[in-house]
């Protein structure tokens, strides 16, 4: 009961419409010309003084992204976005990579304190007060627009093995890894959002966990826009090698602005024998205000490989903000035996628009697949659920279960659910169930005739309805995730 | 004309813009109609045949399975009369009035037209739209407003079809059972427009069965009927597809439902080269009842096409939507429905289930189940299954000494058991249970 009177307490405590990261950080940044063109993918790729591969590898995916079309077969309505209106590449000016804290600008270190991240090695995620000795730590990498500020516990990692650091430092200390993994999950060419990261990606995570570790830590990223007009564009690449385990969580905030601001991230998870990746997210971009203007277009493409036998792969999403959310986590379930478990809440309000789901394409025997997955709709928002599973010949025992719930809050909402069920093996089951309802009548009077207030009711009835998916998330996420819920559905009750 | 706008791609597109061409002078229909036609060709040219890109046909590539554009079969000579009589052998023991579509064309010859009931009025679409019947300029076409391609096809080049109208009323005590069959041993096409309309408090049932010629004659079914169901009125209608394995047979199902009324649709794809359903249904009364169903029993190179979207616009609707599919051989099953609730359709009651029995390795099951609420006070679900026999019933009746491919055979008629067993006629329901039993019979 501790963590819905949290929610309740905190539903009371902030107003309508208040999106409390959106604060903005003046700082002198350096930025690449506006717009994209060669020069700027050559500017990018010397910033990061990359080698000549992975600049030919940026170049190459320019020249196809240029034939490419947007997709529009998603359910969202967007005025169409100008890619020459953006600057691809921001960072804070004189920026190398800082070898400790103290290098780093105290105006960026006060953004992540106000954000409750820790850069700090003694401190600990904000949120919950435990005794010394039994804190968990997590290793943050601070990705501030387009680079990697610090990161964290880094020499800690490196005694156990785990290579856990920026993308572009990966580029050019383990650069066999990197080549031999980058892409392989998320083709160049996969679709119109990858292939632009493909050529433009500034900073993300890489991490490496060797045969047989299982990770010291939590490992975190916390990704942060701050400039005006840029686009943020993450290049994340987890690799856990045979009977490896890492659990890994990503976080996200931008400052409120009328004009809207592109994202688009790629994320490429391998898991070869035995090994496991737990992947959560708790995507807090700036929705917009309430008339819908302003927000983060929010376009994404994630997608796990599960390489090896027995490997499993476990999305956790929990997705509030954004002004248009474009995001299919996916898992190729490719080693026999693999698992894969995708687990959302994803949550619309104001004019937000989300668009999400996940695949499960079951290639190996015996692979089992667990989606759930609860939309919850407030405001004018439309939240959709868009799913794939699919079995292939020789997915002999492939398993899958999906369960979409949909909540309907208000009566300018829309839910909607469309999964798409391909099975072609006779081994394969596959069960798929869906429901859209509203707050049943008959909950609320129970919990109000026991002298809940309506608004302590509904947040009660909320969480109930997404708990499934909120015991996936490590706890400290788990509570801010609940926090966040909370404040999202704030003005769309009565 | 916007024909000329696209290029036409496909041999197929090309010879039916031809036939379109050739026979627009012909056919039926006044100005108006004519005009129609040429605006639907026009709406098909820009779009062409569907293809996997264009959503509602997802997993039905139109374009690669239509390689070309046969003749349209010309109207029946007396064998063919002859052949049509004895069509429809699956029920002989119906007690219904007979009505015989030959290649599209109705053939009022041999149809039982005789001691109509009051009320009821039974004509050939051909001679309605020569005589400017008001029922037909009044409805035909206007139903659904349906953006498909196949369908726009069917209105350009609809020959003949049945015209039902049973007034305000009106209670049938027989079924209506709608022969239609391809009697040409040739290749041959054929494009059929039905109407039929329920008028307020009237009560009516409709069997189709689809027939045409064995072996591997290939022929071309595109046939479409449109349904107006008056407040507080009564349809029952299921629709049996026996196609030779030849066939490419779309069968398109406009509805528009008005305010408490009850209506039953059910499809059963019993054998048929490649059958698709295509049902567009618009419940724009409350308190409406609809029951929507099918099953398909496939084999070989069998393929099934269900698509079906409900569009709920009033409020206090109950829908259900229940449909099963067996597949054995290298058949493949495709279910593919939506369910929209409309800002206006509060206090919507709405179910779908989905489910399909895989017997083969080679066999392939592909559903999309949609929901599209915009309502809050709504309960909607959708279900959706794949799988095999269930080992331990089949393990559990053997241990009775049922031997396994009995056992199996029960298991099976279960399953579509759910579906055959809501039918409502009994002579009908006996036939589909028969029909099941014989199809179970003729398994590998």
């Amino acid at each position: 009961m501790a963590a819905v009177k949290e929610t309740v307490d905190q539903v009371r405590s902030i107003d309508v419409d208040q999106y409390k990261y959106g604060f903005e950080t003046h700082i002198e940044t350096e930025k690449a010309p506006k717009g994209l063109s060669e020069e700027v993918i050559r500017f990018i790729s010397a910033r990061k003084e990359e080698p000549e591969w992975m600049l030919k590898w940026r170049l190459d995916a320019y020249a196809r992204w240029l034939t490419m079309q947007e997709p529009t077969w998603a359910r969202l309505d967007y005025p169409r976005i100008d890619f020459n209106d953006i600057y691809y590449y921001a960072a804070p000016k004189q920026f190398k990579a800082p070898k400790s804290l103290d290098e780093v600008d105290p105006e960026i270190l006060r953004t992540y304190e106000k954000l409750g991240i820790p850069l700090r090695e003694q401190e600990i995620l904000a949120g919950v007060e435990v005794p010394e000795g039994e804190r968990s730590r997590i290793a943050v990498d601070a990705v501030f627009d387009s680079v990697s500020v610090a990161t964290t516990f880094k020499a800690e990692l490196k005694a156990a093995g785990v290579i856990f650091m920026p993308m572009s430092e990966a580029v050019r200390e383990h650069p066999e890894l990197v080549q031999k993994y980058l892409g392989s999950v998320v083709p160049v060419t996969d679709n119109f959002y990858a292939t632009l990261n493909s050529a433009v990606f500034s900073d993300g995570s890489f991490v490496y966990v060797p045969p047989g570790v299982r990770c010291p830590m939590e490992l975190s990223t916390y990704f942060r826009i701050n400039e005006k007009n840029t686009g943020q564009f993450e290049r994340t690449l987890i690799i856990a090698d045979k009977g490896a385990y890492v659990s890994y969580l990503e976080g996200c905030t931008a400052p409120m602005r009328d004009e809207n601001q592109l994202h688009a991230a790629v994320v490429e998870l391998i898991a070869l024998d035995d090994a496991e990746i737990k992947y959560s997210t708790v995507q807090n971009w700036y929705p917009g205000d309430s008339e819908g203007r302003g927000g983060i277009y929010n376009f994404v493409t994630k997608r796990g490989d599960c390489r090896g036998r027995n490997s499993k792969i476990s999305w956790t999403q929990v997705e509030t903000g954004s002004a248009i959310t474009w995001k299919y986590p996916s898992c190729i379930l490719r080693g026999d035996g693999s698992s894969g478990e995708f687990y959302s809440i994803a949550i619309s309000n104001g004019h937000q628009q989300v668009d999400s789901g996940t695949k499960m394409l079951h290639l190996g025997r015996n692979t089992t697949s667990r989606i759930i997955s609860k939309g919850i709709s407030a405001g004018k928002s439309n939240n959709t659920y868009r799913g794939q599973v699919s079995a292939h010949r020789k997915a002999e025992g492939a398993r899958n279960f999906t369960n979409c719930d949909s909540l309907l809050i208000g009566n300018d909402c829309g839910a909607h659910t469309v999964p798409y069920i391909e099975a072609r093996n006779p081994k394969a089951q596959f069960e798929h169930e869906a429901t859209t309802s509203k707050i049943s009548e008959d909950m609320l009077f129970y919990c109000m005739q026991r002298g809940l207030s309506q608004e302590d009711a509904v947040a009660l009835v909320v969480n109930g309805f997404v708990r499934d998916v909120l015991q996936q998330l490590p706890m400290e996420f788990a509570v801010e995730a609940q926090k966040l819920i909370s404040i999202s559905l704030e003005g769309s009750v009565g | 004309m916007a024909a000329e706008v696209r290029m036409m791609k496909t041999p197929a597109e090309l010879a039916l813009a031809e036939t379109f061409a050739a026979a627009r002078g012909t056919l039926p229909g006044d100005g108006d109609i004519a005009a129609r036609r040429a605006d639907a060709f026009a709406r098909f040219a820009a779009a062409g045949l569907p293809h996997r890109r264009i959503e509602a046909w997802h997993y039905t590539d139109l374009r690669a399975l239509m390689r070309e554009a046969l003749p349209v079969a010309g109207a029946p000579d007396a064998a063919g009369l002859e052949k049509a009589k004895a069509a429809g052998a699956m029920l002989a023991e119906v007690d219904a009035r007979r009505l015989y579509l030959v290649n599209g064309t109705f053939a009022p010859e041999i149809s039982d037209l005789a001691d109509l009931e009051p009320g009821l009025s039974i004509t050939g679409l051909a001679a309605a739209l020569g005589a400017g019947d008001p029922l037909v300029t009044a409805h035909l076409g206007r139903t659904v407003a349906a953006d498909d391609a196949i369908l726009a096809l069917n209105t350009a080049l609809m020959g003949d079809g049945v015209v039902i109208h049973v007034a305000a009323g009106v209670e049938l005590a027989r079924p209506l059972l709608l022969v239609s069959i391809t009697t040409q041993e040739t290749p041959s096409a054929v494009f059929s427009r039905s109407l039929m309309v329920v008028e307020e408090g009237a009560s009516a049932r409709l069997v189709e069965i689809h027939e045409g010629p064995g072996g591997d004659v290939a022929y071309q079914v595109n046939t479409a009927l449109e349904l107006v169901v008056g407040p507080r009125a009564n349809l029952d209608r299921v629709k049996i597809a026996c196609e030779g394995a030849g066939v490419l047979h779309v069968g398109s199902v406009l509805a528009k439902v008005a305010d408490h009324a009850k209506v039953a649709l059910s499809a059963f794809n019993l054998s048929g080269g490649m059958v698709r359903n295509q049902l567009m249904m618009q419940i724009t009364g409350a308190y409406t009842e609809a029951h929507i169903s099918g099953v398909s029993l496939l084999n070989a190179r069998q393929q099934a096409d269900t698509m079906l979207a409900l569009d709920h616009i009033a409020p206090h609707c109950e829908s259900r939507e229940n449909f099963r599919a067996v597949l054995d051989g290298s058949s493949r099953d495709v279910f593919q429905g939506r369910i929209a609730v409309r800002r206006e359709a509060q206090k919507t009651d709405a179910r779908m289930l989905a489910r399909a029995l895989l017997l083969s390795e080679n066999a392939e099951s592909d559903n999309k189940p949609e929901l599209e609420i915009f309502a809050d006070d709504v309960q909607c679900g959708h279900g959706c299954t794949t799988g095999t026999l269930d080992e331990q019933l089949r393990f559990y009746l053997m241990s009775r000494g049922i031997p396994a491919r009995e056992a199996e055979a029960l298991l099976i008629q279960a399953f579509v058991g759910e579906v055959t067993d809501a039918v409502a006629d009994d002579g009908v329901r006996e036939a589909l249970i028969e029909a099941t039993r014989n199809w179970l019979l003729t398994r590998e």
